[in-house]
């Protein structure tokens, strides 16, 4: 019986222990949370059209974008790929019946949904206009908005991180299929282990930072806040202590996706299978190393600059060396440009100029003049949306007729993989240009030589909300009238793919074997596989 | 009055490159220039090389496939070696960039800049204030010295490629050699609040003659900072333990700052503007060598006002008093 008809009524879904079901929960918060988030920047890049901040007062700006940064980075973004494709997948990838603590998953959703709440409802009350970074002292001493509510929130968000990020953890160190090696593992398996460790250590120090602004906030403890003997720059160390990495655990789960998806579609091994998986731990340990980066114009020593400035150029080159892989994968392949592989080729692009403007953001003279400008605001949004959230969709696709059995229409999901793209860029790209020529992000109203490339931006952000509300579309669509698609529609070879689609509630029929070779894809099959 | 003979920095123009209009904008829009080149060619060579790929090999086309590789150690090295030489080396150069740019020239023009919840305001030495303008001499270097009453501000001029946070209860400072005459955007790059983006002001660059004739022409303030420092040390009496003539063994403070300070725990600091103000709020902690600790902390009886003040008033105070 497949998981999805073991049991019907909303207690048997809101008391499941299934992996597969909880992910299902985590898709459909996340959902939500990324419409709201989406409607924030709707809102701003309206705004935005205008030099004049004529739409909305400034003090309603400025909490947009507060809210549009909380939410999609600690209600969308960190929860996405993890959470929802890694919930569901990874334990079918290692061969187990499920993760090793069922109850703490189910529990880390409530943990997720309380906290999630929790800041709608400051939202709701009035909202925050701190910006998402909640920066010393004007979040502890001058912002008049609900703060303290909405750290709260995300306090409560983190424990689900944590609780997820040990689960992960103890799964894939204890319930591996027997003769599942850690080199067998696929780099999918990797990616979200690095995750999970990077999870692990670095929420709690987020965790005890929002409690010290909450505390200076409520009880005019001096931490931060210099009138009480307290120094503004702790509190952006501590942020980016935490923040900066999660950057990375933003990343590493989009890469293991494409690292899937990509042998998939060009039907070959993936290259250098054991340079990858290094170069993800590489990421996630020297990740820890680079968040002073954040901070060049802030005050900081100079040598702490040149320390910072060092670390981030040197934790560009395993992402380097990931590009590369991938581009190798396509050597000799024989290459289907199915709607997940669109997206991978996508997420690689952009990945890429994404990273390349890092650099220029690691040069600390680059960066005086960048910083604090639309230049990072395009740069982490070639990250973070260029990268993870067309990861998750490359993922939502491939994996979607093993959630639900059934396949997507393909032609819709090319095309809004391609409007996604091109969406995409035309919303960012000039971001780019706005920052190289001066102008600073978070400005409600701007100068009038910045407005032909805003008004460009907002242009390009109408098409890429058109290309995320198709997918909602045609996926709805398919749940009643999609194709059945059978256990393995694209001849993959991972474990997950030798169960049924749907999968049953305990995963397998029988104990699956490990398999001899997680990337053994040749062209041959390829041929045979084709619909 | 304003010595501008280019109108275009201000005029709603776009360009993609701000103009340039300081000694070091021109060293950073090189390496910002080698910076494009290379990531470029990166780029341009990647992006050609997936889509040869692509095309190459896309399902159906009758390319090669025999013995398709799966690793090669060899490639795996150059493009790990390859990339962190070049890596490196713009390292180095914008490090490099970033230290020539960190030593502030002796000769540098001090210009107190006070940042608050939503305005700039300015004094120049001779006591000039203004507020979200700046007007600065051409060619000479100029150094901003700077604290905010509030919150975290950001001193930015693009076309300076310049651009500084200022904080609260501490001094930060800037500086720059502005190039070109001219007008040009300043502006606020901390978000700071509800008005952030309307924190902004221009920066003149006018010619020293004209610089000169404008510092004399212009309203004054009615007192300096320093002349407000200067009636604090009175109020507080300071000088009852520091002046050379007193009675109470107490570090003489003409002439005090930017000199090298020897500390009671063995350090040296030099006598900034931090030091001076930190020696005020927590004087036990920041005790010279060869003095008892006996001053007691003025955090109390001092605003932030007031410290600014004080600290112009000490920085201002002339090397002759130590000697009368």
């Amino acid at each position: 019986m497949s998981y999805l008809c073991d049991g019907h009524s909303l207690r048997s879904w809101l008391l499941t222990t299934d992996h597969k079901r909880i992910a299902i929960l985590y898709a459909l918060a996340i959902t939500a949370f990324f419409f709201v988030g989406g409607a924030a920047a709707t809102m701003i890049r309206l705004e935005l059209t205008t030099p004049a901040g004529d739409l909305v007062s400034d003090d309603a700006y400025n909490k947009l974008f507060t809210a549009h940064g909380v939410i999609m980075v600690w209600l969308f973004l960190i929860p996405s790929i993890p959470s929802v494709i890694g919930n569901f997948v990874l334990p079918l990838m290692i061969g187990a019946r499920d993760l090793a603590f069922p109850r703490l998953n189910l529990l880390s959703w409530y943990l997720y949904m309380a906290g999630g709440l929790i800041v709608l409802a400051a939202l709701a009350l009035g909202g925050v206009d701190t910006g998402w970074t909640f920066y010393t002292p004007y979040s502890t001493m001058f912002s008049n908005s609900f703060v303290s509510l909405t750290l709260f929130g995300i306090f409560v968000t983190g424990l689900s991180s944590i609780a997820t990020g040990i689960n992960f953890i103890v799964t894939v160190h204890a319930l591996r299929v027997p003769g599942l090696g850690w080199f067998r593992l696929p780099l999918f398996v990797w990616a979200h282990y690095a995750t999970s460790i990077i999870l692990v250590l670095a929420t709690p120090v987020l965790a005890i930072t929002l409690l010290l602004v909450a505390a200076e906030r409520l009880f005019q403890i001096g931490v931060f806040d210099p009138a009480h003997g307290g120094d503004p720059l702790l509190f952006q160390h501590l942020f980016w202590f935490y923040s900066h990495p999660a950057v990375y655990i933003m990343v590493l789960p989009a890469m293991g996706v494409v690292s899937e998806i990509i042998p998939c579609f060009a039907r070959k091994r993936i290259f250098g299978y054991r340079f990858m998986a290094y170069a993800i731990l590489a990421i996630a340990s020297v990740g820890f190393l680079v968040w002073g980066h954040h901070m060049f114009v802030s005050g900081q020593s100079p040598t702490a600059n040149l320390l910072f400035s060092l670390l981030s150029f040197l934790v560009a080159v395993p992402s380097a060396i990931k590009v590369f892989n991938w581009t190798a994968t396509l050597y000799k392949g024989s290459i289907r440009f199915d709607a997940p592989m669109l997206y991978a080729l996508g997420f690689v692009g952009l990945f890429t100029i994404g990273g390349l403007t890092g650099l220029f953001l690691a040069s600390i003279a680059l960066d005086v003049h960048l910083t604090d400008t639309y230049f990072v605001v395009a740069h982490f949004h070639y990250i973070m949306v260029g990268g993870s959230v067309m990861a998750f969709f490359a993922g939502l696709h491939f994996w979607w007729p093993k959630v639900v059995g059934k396949h997507y229409p393909e032609r819709l999901g090319r095309a809004a993989a391609v409007l996604v793209f091109f969406g995409f860029n035309l919303t960012f790209f000039p971001q780019y240009l706005l920052g190289v020529a001066g102008m600073p992000r978070r400005y409600h109203a701007y100068p009038p030589e910045f407005q032909v490339l805003n008004v460009l931006s907002s242009a390009g952000a109408s098409i890429l909300a058109v290309g995320y509300l198709l997918p909602l579309l045609y996926l709805g669509w398919s749940l009643r009238h999609g194709r059945p698609s059978g256990a393995n529609p694209w001849g993959a070879t991972g474990l997950e793919w030798q169960t049924a689609s749907p999968p049953p509630t305990h995963n397998f029929e029988q104990p699956p074997e490990a398999p001899q070779d997680v990337y053994g894809y040749t062209p041959e099959i390829g041929a045979r596989f084709g619909r | 009055m304003n010595a501008s003979t280019d109108p275009g920095a201000l005029d709603g123009s776009f360009r993609l490159l701000a103009q340039t209009a300081s000694l070091g904008a021109q060293r950073t829009d090189r390496l910002f220039i080698a910076m494009l080149v290379i990531c470029g060619l990166m780029a341009l060579l990647l992006l050609g090389i997936v889509v040869g790929f692509a095309i190459r090999y896309r399902e159906g086309s009758s390319a090669d496939r025999s013995r398709p590789p799966s690793h090669a150690n060899g490639l795996e090295a150059a493009w790990t070696i390859a990339p962190l030489i070049i890596f490196l080396v713009l390292f180095v150069w914008a490090a490099d960039d970033s230290v020539q740019g960190a030593l502030v020239p002796a000769d540098a023009l001090p210009v107190n800049v006070v940042a608050k919840q939503w305005m700039w305001k300015l004094e120049h030495p001779s006591g000039r204030q203004e507020i979200n303008e700046l007007h600065v001499p051409l060619g000479r270097p100029v150094v901003l010295v700077m604290a905010s009453q509030d919150v975290i501000h950001s001193f930015f001029v693009p076309a300076f490629r310049a651009k500084q946070d200022v904080l609260p209860g501490r001094y930060t400072r800037l500086w720059f050699t502005a190039s070109e005459l001219g007008e040009y955007r300043m502006l606020c790059a901390e978000y700071c609040g509800a008005q952030h983006s309307a924190m902004i002001g221009r920066v003149v660059v006018m010619t020293p003659a004209d610089y000169a004739r404008w510092l004399a022409d212009g309203p004054r303030g009615t007192t300096t900072a320093a002349q407000l420092g200067a009636a604090l040390y009175e109020r507080l009496a300071c000088a009852g333990c520091h002046d050379p003539a007193s009675s109470v063994h107490a570090p003489p403070l003409a002439g005090l700052y930017g000199r090298d300070v020897s500390l009671a725990d063995g350090s040296h600091v030099v006598a900034d503007e931090n030091y001076l103000r930190e020696a005020i709020v927590s004087p036990r902690r920041h005790l010279p060598a060869g003095y008892a600790a006996q001053m007691p902390s003025y955090a109390a009886q001092l605003s932030g006002d007031d410290l600014l003040a004080l600290v112009a008033y000490l920085r201002s105070m002339p090397r002759e008093e130590l000697r009368r």
